[in-house]
């Protein structure tokens, strides 16, 4: 009994061992080819596109992936070297700059860089592109259920409305938040005046009751399956709802809203920068550019990609905004002290 | 009349805790198979969230990683731990009490700590962060859960066996290779299996050892979280829930086994 058992035990290590040295050789036997280290958002990238750049390339890509600004911010800072490529949003760029985290692009090396989409040639945190290309962009907007909603709405005074009590989803984004009500008030969403975000706070507070949820990753859950009608959000994934139910729909309202880019950029501990660039560049390759645009429902920087963007999606208003949205949009920027003032608010609001 | 009583009570309590241990991963499981792509609407039995993981290779990339990390840390976790066990063990108790305190530490100090001080060793010796990094720290978490386990079958062991396996003329490291060994082995093995356990589903010293090319599944489960929550992951949380209870059943068995036969 006792010796029947042993024996298994001793197969079941023998196993173990088998499968780790297996693992080792695999690792071992790849040919010593150069390797590129992408560090990207979960499922930012078409694995066809990665296979297609390592044919013509003979560069293995390996990606890895962070799920906020922060956690890439705090990755980078605390030392995790040898990420050749990342993308952070915008607002996170100047952060990255101003900790001196980021390496200077060649210009010559990114060709596909001059022919960015009007509106984002000058980037606010970073206008001559020294240190980021933009990559991807969108709009913050409404998305809502017009089989609820009749008249289409075109105003964030909707997000107000007492008939949709409970029926209503947030971002869980403060700068996003305050964003839209100072929006709604006629202000800047960078504001740095207290008697302003002061009244902002208490316009949300108003509105808290009203809210069903605060959510950043599932609110085009909630649209699709109607928990939610009326939902403050990205584009994307209001996109991705109305694939799921056709009736929803997006809006930017009138007043104005967040217009924001995820950036390419190459962390100064990169060991390999030129390739890094020839991997900017092939990303933002318009065929390239256009297959990312359709995977993930937001619009290329890439001017000249919108033009290869499948019907369905060219189209699509909360992926790329007309020409009379862009007017109306502003980007967000650092604050500076006054960041203090919206956590308080936020944590206030949330509280009560 | 008064024992029926107080056993129904019993019995509703355990309910009551099982449900509560148990409903959450029972209603992941159950959407793991919904035909529907919302995480929240059950549209029909349907397999397709697990032929989508088999396909994506982004997961599968990660899958390797945790495997390999899991097997390396457990087998070095294993060489360190069950010789500090057995050398423990033959320490004289005034001396011993130290050492334990410090070896045990790991076990006790918050997961947190413990990853923001191997972020900043690694730093201080500007090692790059990667797939090395993640399994050194594996080990080092599981080098105590190894220890606990192996010293609680060594303090049962019969010292008197290993003495006459000397008085037969067996030199120290024969009586230990011939006689310890094999009746430590099913701790040894339970042991390994419980490190695979723990390495597979760390978290947070993964997330602050972790470098280029060195995404495990918890990791990349989190990561998915940001794109929405697709029944992908319900399917993926799901096999790691039983492979890790499989796992650990696997372990105490054979500890038990041992106990009684």
């Amino acid at each position: 009994m006792a010796n029947r058992f042993f024996q298994s035990a001793l197969l079941l290590g023998a196993a173990l061992c088998a499968a780790v040295a297996s693992f080792a050789c695999q690792s071992q036997s790849e040919p010593s080819s150069t390797t590129l280290y992408y560090f990207t958002w979960s499922d930012y990238v078409g694995p066809e596109l990665l296979e297609s750049f390592e044919r013509q390339t003979g560069v293995k890509v390996v990606v890895d992936t962070f799920s906020s600004n922060e956690e890439l911010l705090a990755k980078l800072q605390s030392g995790a070297s040898g990420y050749d490529v990342t993308v952070p949003s915008d607002f996170m760029v100047s952060v990255m700059m101003k900790q001196g985290l980021l390496a200077e692009l060649d210009p010559a090396r990114i060709p596909n860089a001059r022919q960015l989409v009007r509106g984002l040639e000058k980037l606010p945190v970073d206008p001559e592109h020294r240190y980021s290309v933009p990559y991807l962009w969108g709009t913050v907007g409404i998305g809502y259920d017009s089989s609820v909603i009749p008249t289409p709405p075109d105003s964030w005074a909707v997000l107000w409305d007492e008939r949709y009590k409970g029926r209503i989803s947030m971002l869980n984004d403060q700068r996003e938040v305050f964003g839209a009500v100072l929006r709604s008030m006629g202000q800047s969403m960078n504001t740095r005046d207290p008697a302003i975000i002061e009244q902002a706070k208490a316009r949300l507070l108003r509105q808290k009751p009203l809210v069903k949820t605060y959510s950043s990753d599932h609110f085009d859950q909630l649209l699709a399956s109607g928990d939610v009608v009326l939902a403050h959000g990205w584009g994307g994934p209001v996109a991705r709802a109305m694939a799921l139910k056709p009736s929803i729909k997006y809006v930017v309202p009138k007043e104005g809203a967040t217009i924001w880019a995820d950036c390419l950029v190459v962390p100064k501990t990169s060991r390999n920068k030129e390739l890094a660039m020839q991997f900017i560049n092939y990303l933002l390759d318009p065929e390239v550019a256009a297959r990312t645009s359709e995977r993930l429902l937001f619009a290329s920087a890439n001017r000249e990609a919108k033009a290869l963007v499948k019907a369905g999606v060219r189209d699509n208003p909360a992926v790329y905004p007309d020409e009379a949205t862009l007017g109306h949009l502003e980007w967000m920027v650092d604050v500076g002290d006054a960041l203090r003032l919206y956590d308080r608010a936020w944590t206030e609001l949330k509280m009560k | 009349m008064m024992r029926e009583k107080s056993g129904g009570w019993l019995l509703a309590a355990s309910l009551g805790n099982l449900l509560f241990l148990y409903l959450p991963i029972a209603v992941l499981v159950v959407y793991s198979f919904n035909a529907a792509k919302l995480a929240t609407t059950w549209q029909g039995f349907s397999l397709q969230w697990y032929a989508a993981l088999a396909r994506d290779h982004a997961l599968m990339v990660a899958l390797q990683n945790s495997v390999l990390i899991a097997g390396v840390s457990t087998v070095i976790a294993m060489v360190l731990g069950v010789s500090a066990a057995v050398g423990l063990e033959r320490l004289p108790r005034r001396q011993r009490a130290w050492l334990d305190g410090a070896l045990l530490l790991p076990l006790v100090i918050p997961e947190i700590m413990m990853g923001v001080a191997l972020l900043l060793f690694f730093v201080l010796v500007k090692m790059p962060l990667g797939l090395l990094t993640v399994t050194i720290g594996h080990a080092a978490f599981n080098v105590p859960v190894v220890m606990v386990v192996v010293r609680a079958r060594l303090r049962k062991l019969d010292p008197h066996l290993e003495e006459a396996a000397r008085d037969l003329g067996a030199t120290p490291w024969q009586a230990f290779r011939r006689v310890t060994l094999p009746l430590l082995m099913p701790a040894i093995v339970g042991a390994a299996l419980l490190a695979v356990t723990v390495s597979l589903d760390d978290f947070v010293v993964t997330f602050f050892t972790a470098g280029p090319g060195a995404t495990t599944l918890p990791l990349k489960v989190y990561s998915m979280i940001k794109t929405g929550i697709s029944p992908e992951i319900n399917a993926l949380s799901a096999i790691l829930v039983l492979v890790s209870m499989g796992l650990v059943g696997l372990s105490l068995l054979i500890q038990r086994k041992t106990v009684h036969g």
